[in-house]
């Protein structure tokens, strides 16, 4: 069996005497497509930001390639090739779409310990920049500031800064979250269409949504796993559907 | 979609891909009105001769300003303690020619660079790691400690009577320095265009960059792999040493030093001047420290005992309708004209 590109162990984690994130066990094989989901407060948001190292764990381990990172900082998790993107936009708000994308990409490539040479001189950046803006049809709004764009245009740019990272795994904090629901598609249409090599965990709310994205999916119930499968068999497991589900599984509520 | 349309859009696209490329690689081309402040120096040097000690410590404060304009205008660092590096150059310097009696003025400058990034370097990693208000405290007890250290070893830095009589030696080993200040006032011309030479390169590079990132959002910087802490530390230590060969200067042309170099006044006089300028605009700093020396020269001839009043209305005004600072103005009106001109 091959190792895991993204693997977690045990990982526990504590705010003062309230758990949220209880011995959470997690793999994500190369190109994986997996669902987190579970009811608000289940702790989605406080894993991605364990696994990313935005928090530490009380406990437990990430691994990477099968290599250790629980002890390194956020900033070296994400030169390794873990990515995400954010709940709420996170992103360069006074700076155009073009320079949020050339800022990352220079991070990654570690152009930016360059203190003499200018920062458009390196055609290269620039065209690989806007490679990922033709992809998710952001090139009309690279000269904007990213404050003046609409929410929904400002939630493909975090999805572009997160792809500009080049990342191995990737984790996709409630993509389409804000998005008027006449938009949504266009985030989702990018999502699905993400390079299959790269392992994504999505945090979704939208069940139609995770139907159709993952492969697999992972039930977080105050901050366990509670369980995991394949969409058909967390369709068809009647506990997962007592405390979360419910009626909105497609098929059997709202969604019809 | 048939294929002269979908030559269409490719073409349109590449007219868009063309145009942003072209901006980003455009940005950091020089610009004519960027000689003005330069060509107003130099006329300055020829129209009011009488003025250079004063125009001398004009461009000091441009000087520093520009240092501070580094860390707070374009990385975002809020410090109440940048005169740390400013006194500490002055006093590397002063200490040079009252202490071992060098006083062969540009390596005293280089000393004076050198010994200030340490201390920036030394203090900056340790704090910032701290942000706001925890910050504004920490850069604040620096240059008291600093003060204070030199007030405990009074015997050497002369504590607040100062060093007096500090003559340096001619510049380049020819230029006597004379009464008026004309010596002065270019060599400190000459060094401020080096020093902005050199700021104008950083903050139009990538690292000038990955600063503006920390100041815009300091998350995604974690989140896109960038090493905040050692940017932050490396700009610090860069501002450090130019605010210490402006304090180097102040030495070398007022002939003496005392520990009110050290003052919160300096620290906040800096920034009350870059604010007033426009922070993260390289410009704001000369805009700023000019029109403020300028004003407090002549509000303190005006009324001696009430010329901060004016000070503080100017800033009150600033504050109030120009929040971005004289340049933020100027950018707001020739964006205006520009508007008005074309479409």
């Amino acid at each position: 069996m091959t190792v895991p590109v993204l693997e977690v162990k045990g990982l526990n984690r504590a705010f003062g005497a309230l758990p949220v994130t209880r011995n959470v066990d997690l793999a994500l094989e190369k190109g994986a497509r997996r669902a987190l989901i579970g009811p608000n407060g289940a702790g989605k948001t406080t894993l991605v930001n364990l696994i990313t190292g935005a928090l530490k764990p009380s406990s437990g381990r990430v691994l990477l390639d099968g290599e250790d990172i629980t002890a390194l900082s956020q900033a070296e998790r994400a030169r390794r090739g873990l990515a995400r993107t954010f709940q709420i936009n996170t992103l360069f708000r006074g700076l155009t779409v073009l320079e949020n994308i050339c800022m990352t990409i220079g991070e990654r490539d570690g152009e930016c310990n360059n203190l003499w040479r200018a920062a458009g001189a390196k055609r290269s950046v620039i065209d690989e920049a806007l490679d990922y803006l033709d992809a998710l049809r952001l090139t009309d709004d690279a000269l904007k500031l990213v404050r003046e764009l609409p929410y929904g245009r400002q939630r493909l740019v975090e999805i572009a800064v997160a792809l500009a990272q080049r990342p191995r795994v990737l984790l996709l904090d409630e993509p389409a979250a804000g998005v008027p629901s006449s938009e949504t598609h266009l985030i989702l249409d990018v999502v699905a269409s993400l390079d299959p090599d790269i392992a994504i965990l999505i945090i979704e709310h939208d069940m139609e949504v995770v139907f159709r994205f993952a492969r697999q999916i992972t039930v977080l119930v105050a901050g366990a796993v509670f369980t995991e499968g394949t969409p058909e068999e967390i369709m068809a497991n009647a506990d997962v559907r007592a405390v979360y589900l419910g009626e909105a599984i497609p098929g059997g509520g709202r969604h019809d | 979609m048939d294929a002269s349309e979908t030559q269409a859009v490719l073409s349109a696209r590449s007219a868009a891909r063309a145009r942003a490329a072209d901006y980003l690689a455009r940005r950091h081309r020089f610009r004519w009105p960027e000689c003005l402040p330069w060509l107003l120096a130099i006329a300055a040097f020829f129209l009011l001769p009488d003025r250079m000690t004063f125009g001398a410590q004009v461009l000091i404060m441009v000087m520093f300003a520009l240092s501070l304009d580094l860390i707070l205008g374009y990385a975002g660092i809020v410090t109440l303690g940048h005169a740390a590096f400013f006194g500490v150059g002055a006093y590397t310097v002063g200490l040079l020619i009252a202490r071992l009696g060098y006083t062969e003025p540009i390596s005293s400058l280089c000393a004076a660079a050198m010994v200030a990034a340490l201390i920036g370097f030394g203090t900056g990693w340790f704090l910032l790691r701290y942000r706001g208000l925890t910050l504004l405290m920490l850069t604040l007890a620096t240059a008291i400690m600093l003060q204070e250290t030199g007030n405990l070893r009074s015997d050497i830095s002369g504590g607040y009577d100062g060093l007096p009589g500090l003559t340096i030696a001619p510049l380049f080993g020819i230029f006597q320095y004379d009464l008026y200040g004309h010596v002065n006032y270019l060599y400190v011309l000459g060094v401020l265009g080096l020093i902005f030479f050199f700021v104008r390169r950083i903050v139009y590079s990538p690292f000038g960059q990955a600063l503006t990132g920390i100041r815009e959002n300091v998350r995604r910087m974690h989140a896109i792999g960038s090493p905040v802490h050692r940017r932050l530390v490396t700009v610090y230590t860069i501002a450090a040493a130019i605010a210490g060969v402006a304090g180097a200067l102040f030495t070398q042309t007022n002939a003496y030093v005392t520990l009110a170099v050290f003052d919160f006044d300096v620290s906040a006089k800096v920034m009350v001047m870059l604010i007033l300028g426009g922070t993260g605009r390289l410009y704001g700093a000369f805009a700023g420290a000019v029109v403020y020396m300028v004003l407090e020269d002549y509000f303190s001839k005006m009324s001696p005992t009430f010329w901060q009043f004016g000070i503080g209305l100017l800033l009150v005004l600033t504050v109030l309708f120009a929040p971005r600072g004289i340049l933020g103005l100027i950018e707001g009106a020739s964006g205006r004209a520009a508007r008005r001109a074309g479409p």
